[in-house]
Formats: C-alpha cells, structure tokens, sequence
C-alpha cells in the first residue's frame, strides 16, 4: 500500500486532520526529546477514540506497515524516533480524565493525559500520583506506562509498574486487551508488569488505571556538604542504613554545584566536593524526628556544613539547584551528553574515581547528578560538537561510563529507556540467550514486529556504535522542561 | 553451586527429551495451591518432581542497598532471619505455610501477606531473577538495583507464574527497614462501615500498614515512627489488641479460626471500596478491602459462577485457593486475547511444555 492509497483507507474513518502526510505536517513529529535522532514518518495518524486506535492497527496488520506510537514526545531515548515508512500514532488526542475515584485512590485516565494533570485533578481529595518524571508538567501517563517512568521520589514512592492497576491495551492485530484490575492483582501472568516500561512495542495503551497516594502532611530537606566525594556516599548509606527512607535523597559533584550555583543561587557550598539533599516527608511529628537523626548521620559521616530547610520557600530554594543542573550544563559549555546509568550505591566511590579518570584521558569535563537513594546516575559530558572529533570522544567516553555502570554491577538505563540511544549497550547488559527471549516476548504480542521496530532490543548481529542525549548549545527540544 | 544448576538443567532437558514434564517442588507447602500439574515424567527416582529447595542460600546481602539476592531454594525464614539481624524485612509480608516455604515457591505463587495494600506485593519488590527456562537455558533478567528500564520485565512476569515460565534459580528483592513502633487496634463496626474506613484511612497521610475485618470487628495496624503512630493511634481511636502481630501472623499463616473450616476456601480479589459482596457463607476481608476470604456455604457450578460474577462485577477475580474437594477450576478463565498471549509466551519460555504444565490452565 501506498502513501496515498493509506492516507485515504485512513480518512475513511479519521477526520482530514487527523491523517497527516505533508512535509511541514510531518516535521513536528520528526524527533522527541532526543533530537540528535530525527526521521520523517511516512504518515501521522491522530485517532480521537480507541476505537479508532484499533481500526488504524487493524490496516497497518494487514498492510505489514510499521506503527510507532507518540505521547507527549518527551522521552530522551528516541522511543517515539518515527519510522520512514511508518505510521506515527500520536496518542495526543486521547487526553481526558475518565473517572476519579477518591474512595478507591484511583483515577482511569486516557494515554495522553499529562501526569501532572493527574495529579492536578487529585489534589482536592489531598491526592496525588506519585511518580514525577522531572518532564511531569509535559510528559503523558501513557508515555510514562511505556517508559516505566520514575522521578526524585521513586525510592519511597516507586516507579510507574507499583503506582498503576490497570491498562487497556490494542494489539497490533486490533485486538482489545485488559489487562490487570481494579484490585491489587490479577489472574493468569503479570502482563501489566510486562506491559510497563516496554517503550511501545508490545501493544498501544489506550487507557491507565492509576493508582493515587495521600499527599503527606509536611516535608523537610537537609542540604549537607562534604569535602570528599566518598563521604557523601557513606552519609547515604548510612541513612538507608539507620532504617530511613528518605522521600528523596539527591547527591552533586562540585562541577555540577558550581555550575548550578552560579545562576540559580541556592546557596550551596560552592568549596563542597559533593553535596547532599536529603528529604523526610510524612507527618509532622514524624518528620521532625527524622530529620532530626539525618542531621545527625550527616555530622557523623563528615559533612562540614548542615543545614535543614526553614520552610517551604527555602526547601523549593534548595531543590531548585538540584532540578537546575541540566540547563546549568547548558549554560557553561556548548554541548552536553546525558547518560543515564545505574549502580549500586556501594560502588558510587569507584564509579566516579573511574569517570573522572576517563574524564582526564579524553580531556572532556564530566559533571555528576545523582539520584543517590536508587542508584540512578546522571553523567553530564561537556563538550563542543563545532570541534572536530570531541563528538566521537564524547560517545566513546559515554559508552565506557555505561560499561562501568555494567561492570559495576548496574544498568545502561534507569529511567530514560533504551529507545534508540542505548539498543548497542543493550549487547554489553545482556547475553544472547536473554536477547533472544526479549525478541520471544516481542514475537508473542507482535508476530510480525510491527510495532516500534528496531528500538528496545538490538538484533542479535548489531553491536557497538555508542549514541546518547545530545543538546547543542542549550537546544533542548523543551528547554522548559527542568530535566533531573 | 555450578553443579546443582547443570543438574537441573540436565533434568529438564532429559524430560523435554521424553517428552514428559517436570513438577517444579521447592519446601512443598503451597502444593494445595493451584492445579495439579498434567503429563509428569513417569520416573522412579524422581517421581517427576524437580526438587528447587536443593539450590539455596544467600548470594549476596548488603542492607545498606536495601538489596537482597538468595537462592530459589533458600527456606523465607531462614532468608528473614537473616534480613532480621540488620532490622530488615519483606515487607510483602510473605505467607509460608510451613516452616519450609522457600523464596522461589513465594515468588513462583506471588502471594502477599497483610502488608500488601500499604506497602506492594511481592512483584513490586523483585528486582531481578536469574532462571532454567523450558530448554535449561541459564538467564538472567533484571538486576539488583532499584531503577532499571532496559529490556522486558521478566522477572515481574515470572513472579505469580506458578512455574510455568522457568525454574527460579536466585531472585533480587528490594527489602525495607522493620517499621520503629507497630500496634493493633480493633472496634467494632459492621462490613459497610469496616470498608468505608478501611479506604478513607487509606487516602489519608496515615501510617496504616495492615487492615482487615471479621465478625463484626474491624482491625488496623499503625507501622513506623513512634511519634507518628502514636499521633494515629489517636485519630484513630479503639483498643488497641495486646496480641497484635500473633493476630496478624495468624491472618497471614491462616492459622486464624476463620480458615480451619475445610471446606472450599474462595480468595476474591476485587476494588478495595467494592460493597460488601453478599455470597453465601463466611467472609473474612484485608487489604483494605481488596481482599475478601470466601468460606462458601455451597459447592457446584451454581455456586461457582455466582462467586466468580460476584467478583468479576467488583472488578476482580476469584481464585478457590484451597478446595477440600470442590470441582471447580482453581484460576478464573482468561479472555480469549489473554489467553492467546499467555499460550505464545509459555510456548516461547517453554515450548517443549515441561514445567509444571497445567498448573495455571490447561493450556499453558
């Protein structure tokens, strides 16, 4: 089938609008918010309904022809990269609030929903929903589901997979499928799980039960600086150690600090070589207490300074830093390279000892954010794309650091995804036998790899060649969105 | 330890080659639990079990990663205990049904004690698992750190499977601190009134870590820091029960007089506020009221379809969890779609249908 021959099998049931294949149509839909990775898709479909969802799955089966599917198109692993002779299907359309449930805690929401609006709506019942991916004023609870978003609170709180119940899901085939329920399990295999995180390729989510938390009375933050890197990380061990879980628990190096400090001004120790934000929330006695025993912790663990958020303008101050670090990146070099990798926190010390060396070897500068409760480090390469070459060692330095993470015991991933970024890294994670279930899995929903082809898991012949988040010059695909 | 493993993957290789089956059996105390497998090895040393509880212990522990890694075979006391000395725990509270109940067997049943519903069951808390497949291949799936996103989430699949999919050879458990302070309330109230508080508490900044109701009594257990429980116990009001975690081991082992009826015991998992479910017979609920026990007065397909409607319209399942000779299927039926997926997924881990076949459905 045809370009056109699809366009009008498309209208057929799909408003003229919403069946795009023009060029300056398309453009939009090109990249998401990794734009180093950009391809026009052969046709943008919008379907306003699920049933429109099934019928547009229903043709490309027969017709054999790609679908990649788009949330909000803020992911930073090339998740929704379209496909040239592909559908791209945006989701955006299905955004409504389908029912709130206080009584329950849940909410059934459609797939392009905003998470905050989740959230938002909630709120009246001092509700909320829990996982806030640092694109949460923007990014959509669809594009969460297949990302298995997380966010700074996802030690206490959890990722997508624990904060939802249910989802409706079209197959490839067109097929309706529920999968999960309204209660806290369900029979037969835990498709929900395999569901989350699956980056659109096993079916199109169409509806999300979610679930909603009681929003906590108070929260505190402790901001503590170290003079050595490794301090920091006992203090963090030495928490979770003294039978906390802090809501959060956030570490920086002195780059990132300087850099951030320097326009946003929140008052870190700028001679610190690592900083602390730790925060208790729940109740106010409670809180109190705890914060009360991180203070001590901290002293304890070496910190030369301590201090613990007066009030909420002051706790907003010292998160404000901490969510600063990617556009302070942007702001003192030309280019920056995201990495997204994770360890456990035991081989903190180890792993930034070896960045920093790499980062003397190929004469990049490196700064480091941490989400330091889950392990989830962010290495931010600085380099310049106009000097020749500094690109190539910038990937070669990114894929040693995600080897590391991998040597370390880790993941090439955390929270971004695999997407197109890190499918060779994929090669280094996993051994053939796991690759090859992975591809099974695949095979079991979408026979034919129909959906989202070529992202996620690497064919067992590619390996290799690095890739990452790329930002020239600050230009970010939202540079709105504060990315931590 | 190597051995153990080819051992077991040579057995599953060698049934798949007599095209015979294999009875995945770890501590043995949830064998009541699900179908009777179809199709076993018909050998005289083995009888066709494949005994799990022989690959055991601990892999690694370190508590400051709130990261434990054991063995299939790894008996969950022994596993607890240890957790226990550095004032750590599963905090899906997992039942065991004898003293031994292994790790691979609560992950293979995926079931969750009274924590549940405040804390996440057993799936929310695996990290990772290594596994035999179908074909005794060695794989490994997920991690032992909290945050990973790259590739399928095997090992969440794997858990609740019933050994459908592989052979549990070690799995990665995020674990939690044992809660400062813990006490028992109880008040009276009939089921409307038990459910109604048991899902407003629950949307409240409250640190309820366990609720059921039984006969007119309602029961909440406030966990966490002394100062915040006591602040609850206040709001809350009611007695507080002397006994408490005997009250809720006794829920959790069902040990409680409410399970000792032998005869057939229906677990209905539904929408925590769904009203009270008139069925015939005892009910016993938790988790705020996403659980309700069935202690059905009638046996038969009458009695069958009115338990799985009754479910099904609170927007659940019902799973008869212990017959005492009941005829009916233990699993609610699946969606044609679902089942569709299910049977390819069994076919890709385990084509040759080895493992535990039946034990779920039929057909995988």
């Amino acid at each position: 089938m045809n370009t056109l021959e699809l366009v009008s099998r498309l209208r057929t049931f799909l408003p003229l609008g919403a069946v795009l294949h023009e060029t300056e149509d398309l453009t939009p839909y090109e990249c998401d918010g990794l734009s180093a990775y950009r391809q026009m898709p052969m046709i943008v479909a919008l379907p306003g309904t699920e049933e429109e969802v099934a019928a547009v799955l229903r043709i490309c089966h027969v017709a054999k022809i790609p679908v990649v599917a788009r949330g909000a198109g803020t992911g930073l692993s090339g998740g929704a990269l379209p496909h040239a002779h592909g559908v791209l299907l945006s989701l955006a359309k299905l955004k409504r609030i389908l029912e709130l449930d206080p009584l329950a805690r849940t909410a059934r929401v459609q797939p392009g929903v905003r998470n905050l609006a989740i959230s938002e709506a909630a709120a009246p019942y001092g509700l909320y929903y829990a996982p806030d991916p640092s694109s949460q004023i923007a990014c959509s609870i669809g594009g969460n589901v297949a990302e298995n978003s997380g966010g700074v609170h996802s030690l206490k709180y959890g990722l997508t997979v624990h904060n939802i119940r249910k989802l409706r899901v079209i197959t490839i085939e067109g097929e309706l499928l529920e999968i999960g329920g309204e209660g806290l399990d369900c029979s037969g295999y835990d498709l929900l799980a395999l569901m989350t995180g699956s980056e659109g390729m096993l079916g199109i989510v169409t509806e999300v039960t979610v679930k909603l938390t009681s929003r906590p009375e108070t929260a505190q933050v402790v901001l503590a600086a170290f003079d050595d890197i490794r301090k920091a990380g006992n203090a963090v061990a030495n928490v979770i150690g003294a039978g906390i879980i802090p809501a959060g628990m956030e570490m920086m190096d002195k780059l990132s600090t300087r850099a951030v400090e320097d326009f946003i001004h929140a008052g870190y120790n700028l001679e610190a070589a690592a900083i602390l934000l730790c925060e208790s929330d729940g109740g106010p006695e409670e809180v109190t207490e705890e914060i009360q025993r991180i203070n001590e912790i901290m002293r304890e663990c070496g910190a030369f300074e301590v201090r613990t958020s007066r009030d909420e303008a002051e706790r907003l101050r010292f998160w404000a830093g901490r969510k600063a670090a990617f556009p302070a990146a942007g702001r003192i070099s030309p280019d920056y390279y995201c990495m997204d990798g994770t360890i456990p926190r035991r081989n903190l010390a180890t792993v930034l000892a070896g960045i920093e060396a790499l980062s003397a070897e190929y004469g990049l500068r490196c700064m480091n954010v941490f989400h330091a409760g889950d392990g989830n480090l962010h290495p931010l390469i600085l380099y310049d794309a106009n000097r020749p070459g500094e690109l190539e060692l910038t990937e070669q330095f990114g894929a040693r650091i995600l080897q590391m993470c991998i040597t370390a015991g880790g993941s090439i991933t955390g929270e971004h995804g695999v997407g197109i970024e890190k499918i060779d890294q994929m090669c280094s994670q996993f051994k053939t036998g796991e690759l090859e279930m992975f591809h099974a899995v695949k095979s079991a929903f979408d026979p034919d790899g129909l959906l989202n082809p070529g992202k996620a898991v690497p064919l067992l012949r590619r390996c290799a060649e690095q890739g990452a988040m790329h930002v020239h010059r600050g230009n970010e695909k939202f540079p709105e969105l504060p990315r931590f | 330890m190597q051995d153990i493993i080819e051992q077991l993957a040579d057995k599953i290789c060698a049934a798949a080659g007599n095209k015979g089956s294999l009875f995945i059996r770890g501590g043995g105390t949830k064998n009541f639990y699900g179908e009777r497998c179809t199709n076993l090895v018909n050998s005289a040393s083995s009888g066709g079990v494949l005994d799990a509880a022989v690959y055991r212990g601990i892999v690694e522990y370190d508590p400051t990663e709130l990261v434990v890694t054991a063995r299939g075979g790894t008996r969950l006391t022994d596993l607890e205990t240890e957790l226990a000395r550095h004032n750590q725990m599963l905090a899906f509270e997992p039942p065991h049904f004898g003293p031994d109940a292994t790790l691979g067997g609560c992950v293979a049943t995926g079931l969750s004690g009274p924590r549940r519903a405040s804390a996440g069951g057993v799936r929310d808390f695996v990290l990772g698992v290594r596994m035999l497949d179908g074909r005794g291949q060695d794989l490994s799936f997920g991690g032992q750190v909290m945050k990973n996103v790259a590739g399928y989430d095997v090992s969440r699949l794997m858990t609740g499977s019933m050994g459908t999919l592989g052979l549990l050879l070690e799995v990665s458990l995020k674990v939690l601190p044992i809660p400062a302070m813990e006490l028992t309330l109880g008040m009276p109230a009939n089921e409307a009134q038990a459910l109604d508080r048991m899902n407003s508490w629950a949307g409240k900044p409250l640190p309820v870590s366990a609720t059921s109701f039984y006969e007119g009594h309602l029961y909440v257990r406030l966990s966490g820091a002394e100062s915040a429980v006591r602040a609850a116990r206040a709001k809350l009001g009611g007695e507080e029960i002397a006994e408490g975690s005997a009250f809720w081991e006794s829920v959790r082992e069902q040990t409680h007089a409410f399970f000792q009826a032998c005869k057939p015991l229906w677990r209905l998992s539904v929408k925590s506020s769904a009203p009270p479910l008139s069925l015939p017979g005892k009910q016993f609920i938790e988790w705020g009221g996403a659980l309700r026990w069935l202690v059905a007065e009638a046996d038969g397909e009458a009695a069958y379809t009115a338990i799985r409607g009754a479910a099904k319209n609170a927007g659940g399942h019902a799973t008869l969890f212990r017959g005492y000779g009941s005829c009916a299927v233990v699993f609610d039926p699946l969606t044609p779609g679902m089942m569709n997926i299910s049977r390819r997924l069994k076919e890709k881990f385990d084509p040759m249908h080895v493992l535990n076949p039946g034990r779920m459905y039929p057909e995988i």
